[in-house]
């Protein structure tokens, strides 16, 4: 058993699962935006507008965007703890990895409330 | 003449690890890579491998043939030569003592940490514990495992992180005692591996597969822990 402090979830299983869930999540949204501006190519901005304003389509982008933070942050911890490693960069490597794993994730979170501005500004 | 190209490192002398070249008559026939390697070393005694049974039954000698990891003594040259050259090199991954033996201490490190043994606390009976075929027939594919290291040391994530992730030796080894009907330690063994390193490190990108000389399958073992994983959660 490995302690973790910054991953997603603590643990290895909520983590997987949560990264197969977003996944899924996101193909759907992007089947849906693709799949929209193909059948409406010549969409106007006042019809553009009008589909983000409805609350189904806002609660849709917003799950969208929850699951590319949590997805995001998931895959960026296992890219650092592969490469900023004591084995690979040396004995600075904690201090360095925690350094870059709170800016990840102090990043994701403003992109996600960033997000939300835009939602619910529209 | 073949060209057989062996990685060369002795920390007494050499200051870093170099690729030393020879040139190997194999008198036209398709003998295995342990076979070069014995007769090179009848004429460069201080070359140094592992080896022991030579029939791919103890798993000393694995070493990176022509850039695949897999057992010499098993593999013929017919395999393992690529434009009328060997290269040997040692198992990628762990620190290399001299030549192409390497320091498995991580290796093992992680297969103690599995506990590779039965665990049952009931009173044993007076013969054995009995199985079912059924029940037996769950264990083949696991039980085959020489831990030659070959997979392990062909995974990247084990590259990285060989102190905290347990490797697809150690996870097929992990599921063996998983599978077992006589072992009573399922939901220990279960909670032990439920960290973000121990299982889930790995990817699926199936190099253990490719290269296991036994042909045994770590990632669908480690697809078994993952979903005996998820049906003991809540």
């Amino acid at each position: 058993m490995v302690t973790t402090v910054t991953s997603f979830g603590r643990s290895g299983l909520s983590d997987w699962l949560v990264q197969r869930v977003s996944a899924v999540v996101m193909t759907a949204y992007l089947i849906f935006i693709v799949g929209y501006l193909l059948l409406n190519s010549d969409v106007s901005y006042q019809q553009w507008a009008g589909l983000h304003s409805g609350l189904p389509m806002r609660m849709f982008s917003l799950l969208t965007m929850l699951s590319v933070a949590a997805h995001a942050w998931i895959g960026m911890w296992s890219v650092l703890t592969d490469y900023i490693t004591v084995r690979t960069i040396g004995p600075k490597a904690k201090a360095i990895r925690i350094f870059f794993q709170l800016g990840m994730i102090a990043m994701i979170l403003v992109y996600l409330l960033w997000a939300v501005d835009i939602l619910w500004g529209i | 003449m073949l060209n057989v190209s062996i990685y060369r490192y002795n920390p007494e002398v050499d200051d870093e690890p170099y690729m030393e070249d020879f040139q190997f008559d194999t008198e036209g026939k398709d003998i295995m890579v342990l076979d070069v390697l014995e007769k090179l070393k009848i004429k460069d005694p201080t070359l140094v491998f592992r080896r022991s049974c030579r029939e791919g039954v103890c798993g000393s000698d694995g070493v990176n043939i022509s850039g695949k990891n897999g057992l010499a003594c098993i593999t013929p040259l017919s395999e393992a030569v690529k434009g009328n050259k060997l290269v040997i090199r040692p198992l990628p991954g762990l620190p290399v003592i001299r030549d192409l033996v390497i320091d498995m201490s991580q290796f093992y490190a992680q297969y103690e940490k599995i506990q590779p043994y039965m665990i049952n606390n009931s009173p044993a009976p007076t013969i054995e514990r009995l199985q079912s075929p059924e029940e037996r027939s769950k264990l083949d594919g696991l039980y085959e495992c020489i831990l030659c290291a070959c997979c392990s040391t062909a995974c990247p994530s084990f590259w990285w992180n060989p102190d905290k992730f347990i490797g697809p030796a150690g996870l097929l080894q992990a599921y063996r005692f998983l599978a077992d009907s006589r072992d009573t330690a399922t939901e220990e063994r279960l909670a032990r591996l439920d960290d973000p390193f121990s299982v889930f490190r790995c990817h699926g990108i199936m190099n253990c597969v490719q290269v296991c000389p036994k042909g045994l399958n770590p990632t669908k073992a480690i697809g078994h822990i993952r979903n005996m994983l998820i049906r003991s959660a809540t």
